[in-house]
């Protein structure tokens, strides 16, 4: 169930196209956080956005909700369900149509994401009489039924968020995303803090809502659990997304074919446990060639020409990594 | 020798997080301590690094017991730690420029005239470079920040390092790279570790000997 594109000709559940967002800064300085972002996403599609902290990922997941602040310019395009540009709508269709209905948000640190001082039932029961219409008398059942979809325990529902561990935190967090029945649900960082276990039940849970008829895009920094669920992977650096690979060929043979990617997936403690030298360029001053050329062992004179991405891989020297 | 013996420790007095642990580091041994979430492995760290007083219990830095806790610990125990906490923006005072937070707890201990060599050998291990040790911790990335919280720890030259979950909040390059500066100053100076996490396949790569906190004889408090 990798794509639908054999089985039917309806739009894709997500298509971004050339997506960029930049901040203006006083002085007239441009931090240029996402560049250029192309990617389809189908039904019971996972895609997995893989990149480190500050590479402009959760940029990119705001931008698709319209939440980003003020000084921010976008460009190009990110259509959902082929009729709704995100980038364009304006901020009454989105609040109205898309966020909790369209696209369901799983926060990351669903701790900070609750309503601190009210109870989860309190809260799921104010999402399901927002969202779904529901008639006053069934709103508490259906609530009672949102927690058990999400597999947040019934007695806990009277609880306040500080009274919950960090995975029935997180439980609640998805049971209020998936009240809207979304076809897009957007993770952004669900695990970070969590144990392995929890990590892997978070994860898999997504994946389990994900079924058949929904999208998933998850924004990680944890490969092990974009391994576990991702059909495909996105590898972002600084602002750019720098391979796209189907997850199997990634994780397993071929592997990687950007360099940054490669080393990404060696560092990591049960392959060679090796850091990629050096440290990312900063979004306000970013080269005109390819960002990764000052920590690439691959790089020549022709890296300073920005590499395009092509069958997937944004390098001017892939096919030569991979037969190395 | 870092020995933690029969601890009993947590957060209200009828009810610890945990009874009756004892755990051991012998010097230059780095010892991971694996454990769920909520399990009080954390709680333990502290306890081992003089920064929580437990209900019970003893811990013997190098033969001699822990004279006090937190501010009352006296200065040459407190200093034989360097701590790294799981989460580098909560523990940054907000308002200090990196470098000043690296040299921090020089100026504390009076050695003010080290700072600048200090800071500067120390920011260049852990891979800051000068254009970021101006700025305030909003400024930079987790992993920078936990890059500069590392080089804090590391600049009294403790004989003792604890790290809870130090990586958690980090992708996998960042990761390698801070826990190749932990063992490169390990090596060179002998000093042991306490890592406490919950990535099985991490503390197993890094450390000595990994211990399981179910092994360790804790009960739980309640």
């Amino acid at each position: 169930m990798t794509t639908a594109t054999d089985t039917t000709p309806a739009a894709p559940v997500l298509s971004v196209q050339g997506l960029s967002v930049r901040f203006r800064m006083r002085g007239g300085a441009f931090v240029r956080a996402v560049s250029d972002a192309h990617f389809e996403l189908g039904s019971g599609e996972c895609l997995a956005l893989v990149g480190e902290s500050g590479c402009g990922k959760s940029v990119l997941a705001s931008a698709l909700l319209g939440l980003l602040p003020g000084n921010a310019e976008t460009a190009g395009s990110a259509l959902l369900g082929g009729d709704i540009d995100l980038l364009s709508a304006d901020e009454q269709t989105l609040a109205r149509t898309v966020r909790g209905r369209r696209i369901g948000l799983v926060p990351q640190s669903p701790a900070a994401h609750l309503t601190p001082v009210r109870t989860v039932r309190s809260q799921l029961e104010e999402t399901v009489r927002e969202l779904t219409g529901t008639p006053k008398p069934d709103v508490r059942k259906a609530a009672v039924a949102a927690a058990e979809r999400a597999a947040f325990p019934a007695d806990h529902l009277d609880r306040h968020p500080h009274e919950l561990s960090g995975g029935l935190a997180q439980r609640a967090a998805t049971a209020l995303a998936l009240i809207g029945d979304a076809p897009l649900l957007l993770a952004d960082e669900p695990t970070t803090g969590l144990d392995r276990d929890l990590v892997e039940r978070t994860v898999d849970e997504l994946k389990r809502h994900t079924g058949d008829t929904r999208a998933l895009l998850m924004i990680t920094h944890d490969l092990a659990a974009a391994e576990r669920i991702a059909d495909r992977i996105a590898v972002m650096y600084a602002g750019r997304i720098v391979e796209q690979a189907d997850a199997r060929a990634f994780f397993g043979e071929p592997g990687p074919r950007h360099p940054y990617a490669r080393g990404l997936l060696n560092a990591l403690p049960e392959r060679e446990f090796t850091p990629i030298p050096g440290m990312p360029p900063e979004l306000a001053d970013l080269p005109a060639g390819c960002a990764f050329a000052p920590r690439c062992p691959s790089a020549t004179p022709a890296c300073e020409e920005l590499p395009l991405l092509v069958d997937g891989v944004a390098c001017h020297h892939a096919l030569e990594a991979q037969r190395a | 020798m870092l020995e933690l013996q029969d601890v009993t420790a947590g957060y209200e007095r009828r009810a610890p997080v945990f009874r009756d642990v004892s755990l051991t580091v012998a010097p230059g041994e780095a010892v991971g301590l694996l454990g769920p979430s909520g399990c009080g492995k954390s709680t333990l760290a502290r306890v081992a690094a003089l920064l929580h007083r437990p209900d019970a219990g003893r811990v013997v830095i190098d033969g001699t017991p822990a004279g006090g806790w937190r501010h009352r610990a006296p200065r040459a125990q407190r200093t034989a730690f360097g701590v790294v906490f799981q989460q580098p923006r909560l523990s940054a005072d907000p308002r200090l420029r990196l470098a000043d937070l690296v040299a921090e707890p020089l100026r504390a201990n009076g050695r003010s005239a080290e700072v600048a060599d200090a800071v500067r050998e120390l920011t260049e291990r852990v891979g800051l470079g000068p254009e970021l040790l101006g700025r305030r911790p909003h400024e930079v990335s987790d992993g920078q920040l936990q890059r500069a919280c590392l080089a804090r720890a590391l600049i009294l030259k403790p004989r003792w390092l604890v790290c809870d979950e130090m990586t958690a909040m980090l992708d996998a390059s960042t990761t390698a790279a801070l826990v190749a500066v932990v063992e490169e100053y390990r090596a060179e100076s002998g000093a042991g570790l306490l890592a406490v996490g919950h990535d099985r396949v991490l503390l197993r790569r890094w450390c000595d000997r990994t211990v399981e906190w179910d092994g360790l004889g804790a009960s739980p408090g309640e």
